[in-house]
């Protein structure tokens, strides 16, 4: 298949990660090669009366907080740190090249808004809103481009910074809006950024009535458990990660040391349903279909998939369906494992996230576990590389982001740019 | 390669009407424009809402109307109207390969179950234990589809069909911005070919006021003329707009001409230190000059209200009309009000109406020198300014066909 010349690979050139396992890349893929869930009861908030009493949090990047915008802003600051530093590109407050971040919507939460209720000594918005006075500071934390515009001031990335949700999809929509950038030539290095740390009590009821989270609230860590028989739904998580994307020339010239490539990225929208996808799978086939077709490569050259893989019973069915239609018989020999069944669901950062974790598993040749596999589903005859870490010669992964709402992105990684 | 950007759709809704000609006829009568300026159901606060929309023929089906709040009935219903107007409506195999980029805020929160529960949490024993229970009994499973900012985009692929791709942009103003930026950017690279870009916003929420107000941001009596307001100066505006952007050979290939092409857009952020937007909007104001033609010019700005920023565009923008022989300008908030994310979208779109007429409308304000009546020659050129209330800033290029 012909390469277009506008879609060429995109080298990357720094990483950073931070999960519910720890921070920094090599402490989270040393903890995820060895099955470690980093899932547990829930300690920022009461859990009476609720659902799902657990979930894969960050408490350690910000104890003293308890808002999704300052636990998330602190955990991109710390991925995004350790991603320049690996890259070498720029200087402390100085990033040649524009920001993209995946991040959670923001809004008062219900520590501010009892707050205004106890000054405004009413519980009308109108009285609150007539009562409450706020600092600019306070004013900007609780806007939905606060994470961007602070990362900007604190980096130094160019021009006006992006902030996008394509819900699950998002960590794997900003990798895509950074190679497609660079391709054009608007910029020759992007900062990709994704974080998420909304574990707050109305998040959490809000997928319990959806019926989307796992409720096996007696061994947390056991929770996560997609592809399995006994799936029930996936645990909400938190955690960030970085990406330094750059022209392979550009990275090459300043003698960069380049981890590995975005080869193609694919995107396709689902119209079937708000929360469930199309029961033929079309939309995910023709996702993953673009991504290879936008690296100018065939399914045969994948040689392993890190799938969306939530642990929901819709989603690991039909993320099967799709790969078997787009691999065939093949698919009985390539391994597909689920990060989330041990990191958990970690929602507008979980596509970067898990494409960290692919560039780590092409430099180790070493294929991260689902673990809590104990029930194979017949309906899913997949290899998912259970519950133990497999050594294993991998060039080029698909890795798949598909998003509640009907949006979906897949990417394929490769450690060369061929 | 670089290709020109064409459009061949617009949709636009706000307090003028729904469209172009009923914008156009609105904004030609101070009285018709200023009557709709809602003083009371927001007190003290002035809001610009949307009249009742017939959702029937915006949203078919009752399932997918309840299943949205305002917001994302002005967003389906604003971009149905790009879609109506490029011939797409309905053409599954071109829908199937439109890229949707959309820019918006979270949807609207049941308020009356907020302040419920913040009338019975501090009598309650444990009041995390209250809260749990209450948010569980009292709120509406779907209404959480309703607020997701990426259910915008979900909607509109639902009810329209487009399902090329989707992307959702967050951020305020920036998010109109950046929403523009990366569908033009993409079809004049080549990395698309169609494009439905839209920006909502919805002015008629309380927790949009709370939001604004207590940084001192939203004006607070009665409504006034934009350009010289305090700094509690923003009224909000409700807005749905949205462009069907078009490679040349696609729009061709369909039969379709365009309306008016998109020649620019570019995006920046200040720190907002006095004179910090300005300097990126000379920056921006420069790169596009060699492509201006003196006096043909208009400009719609985004200027938000608020004092300070506000007078701060005023002050570049009297210095751009002065040294290129005059550019009228309109401020466009003074009319549909603050629309936030949708602010800069909604401009793109009325300077499309502004170019088929071959003028600008008359002044908003007409004691404001900025806002001089169009002169006799004909209108080429539209800049659009986008500056946040607290950042970014936008300066986009729309031009006749």
């Amino acid at each position: 298949m012909a390469r277009r010349d506008f879609s060429r690979p995109v080298a990357i050139t720094g990483i950073g990660i931070l999960t519910s396992l720890g921070e920094g890349r090599d402490e989270n893929w040393r903890r995820l090669t060895a099955g470690q869930s980093g899932i547990k009861r829930i300690q920022r908030f009461p859990i009476d009366n609720l659902r799902t009493n657990f979930a894969g949090t960050i408490d350690f990047v910000a104890p003293e907080s308890q808002d999704t915008p300052q636990i998330t802003l602190e955990a991109a600051r710390r991925v995004a740190r350790e991603a320049l530093v690996q890259s070498g590109l720029g200087r402390p407050g100085d990033f040649p090249g524009p920001l993209f971040l995946a991040g959670p919507p923001i809004e008062h939460e219900w520590p501010q808004r009892q707050g205004f209720a106890q000054r405004a000594h009413s519980t009308a918005y109108a009285a609150m809103a007539a009562a409450t006075q706020l600092s600019n500071e306070a004013h900007e934390r609780f806007l939905n481009g606060f994470i961007a515009d602070r990362i900007a001031d604190e980096f130094g990335t160019r021009g006006a910074p992006a902030t996008i949700s394509t819900a699950c999809a998002s960590g794997a929509t900003v990798i895509q809006l950074g190679v497609e950038a660079i391709r054009r030539g608007d910029a020759t290095a992007v900062l990709a950024l994704g974080a998420d740390a909304s574990v707050q009590p109305e998040a959490i009821i809000r997928f319990s009535l959806l019926s989307a989270l796992s409720t096996a609230n007696e061994d947390p860590a056991k929770a996560a458990k997609p592809f399995s028989k006994n799936r029930d739904g996936f645990v909400m998580a938190e955690g960030a990660a970085a990406f330094v994307l750059e022209d392979e020339d550009a990275a090459k010239a300043r003698g960069a040391k380049v981890l590995g490539y975005v080869l193609g990225c694919g995107e396709a929208a689902d119209n079937f349903h708000r929360t469930r996808s199309s029961p033929d799978g079309a939309p995910i086939i023709r996702c993953m279909r673009n991504a290879l077709a936008d690296a100018g490569l065939g399914p045969e050259a994948i040689d392993y998939v890190n799938a969306h893989g939530t642990g929901t019973p819709e989603n690991d069915k039909m993320e099967t369906m799709g790969l078997q239609a787009l691999f065939g018989e093949r698919l009985a020999s390539i391994p597909v494992s689920s990060n989330k069944s041990m990191i958990g669901h970690t929602l507008t950062a979980a596509g970067l996230i898990e494409a960290g974790f692919a560039m780590l598993t092409l430099r180790d040749q070493l294929l991260p576990p689902t673990i809590n596999y104990r029930e194979p589903d017949p309906a899913i005859p997949l290899d998912v590389v259970p519950n133990q870490a497999r050594p294993a010669r991998v060039r080029r992964i698909l890795s798949n982001s598909f998003g509640f709402g009907g949006q979906n992105t897949s990417l394929v990684l490769g450690l060369d740019a061929a | 390669m670089e290709r020109d950007v064409w459009i061949t759709g617009r949709g636009l809704i706000s307090a003028l009407g729904e469209g172009g000609d009923a914008h156009w006829s609105a904004l030609q009568d101070p009285a018709r424009w200023r009557g709709a300026v809602d003083e009371k159901s927001f007190a003290p606060f002035p809001v610009h809402p949307i009249g009742a929309l017939d959702l029937d023929r915006f949203i078919p089906k009752k399932g997918d109307q309840r299943a949205m709040g305002p917001l994302m009935h002005y967003a389906v219903a604003a971009t149905g109207l790009a879609l109506q107007e490029a011939d797409l409506a309905g053409d599954a195999a071109a829908l199937a390969r439109t890229d949707l980029v959309v820019a918006g805020p979270g949807g609207e929160r049941d308020i009356a179950v907020d302040e419920q529960i913040l009338a019975g949490i501090d009598q309650a024993p444990n009041r995390g234990a209250f809260l749990n229970e209450r948010l569980l009994n009292d709120l509406r499973p779907t209404l959480f589809l309703a607020q997701l900012p990426n259910l915008i985009a979900g909607n509109i692929s639902i009810v329209h069909g487009v399902t090329g791709s989707s992307r959702t942009f967050m951020g305020e103003e920036i998010a109109g911005i950046d929403a523009a930026r990366d569908a033009f950017a993409r079809i004049r690279s080549g990395q698309s070919e169609v494009a439905l870009v839209g920006g909502v916003f919805n002015a008629s929420r309380w927790d949009m006021m709370l939001l604004f107000r207590p940084s001192g941001l939203l004006l607070d009596g009665p409504w006034q003329p934009l350009w010289r307001r305090s700094r509690a100066g923003m009224a909000l505006g409700s807005l749905g707009a949205a462009l069907v952007l078009e490679a040349p050979e696609h729009a061709r290939a369909r039969g379709r001409r365009p309306i008016a092409r998109l020649s620019a857009v570019l995006g920046d952020r200040s720190r907002r230190t006095p004179g910090a937007a300005s300097a990126a909007a000379e920056r921006q104001g420069s790169a596009l000059e060699p492509q201006l033609l003196r006096g043909h010019v208009g400009l719609l700005s985004g200027a938000c209200g608020s004092g300070p920023i506000t007078a701060e565009e005023r002050d570049l923008l009297a210095r751009w009309g002065q040294s290129h022989g005059g550019i009228p300008v309109r401020g466009t908030a003074g009319a549909w009000g603050h629309a936030v994310e949708a602010s800069f979208l909604g401009n793109l779109a009325l300077a499309i109406t502004c170019l088929e007429r071959g003028r600008l409308f008359p002044p908003l304000d007409p004691d404001e020198p900025l806002e001089a009546p169009w002169r006799d020659q004909a209108l080429k050129q539209v800049l659009v300014t986008g500056w946040g209330h607290h950042r970014g800033e936008g300066l986009a290029l729309v031009e006749s066909p």
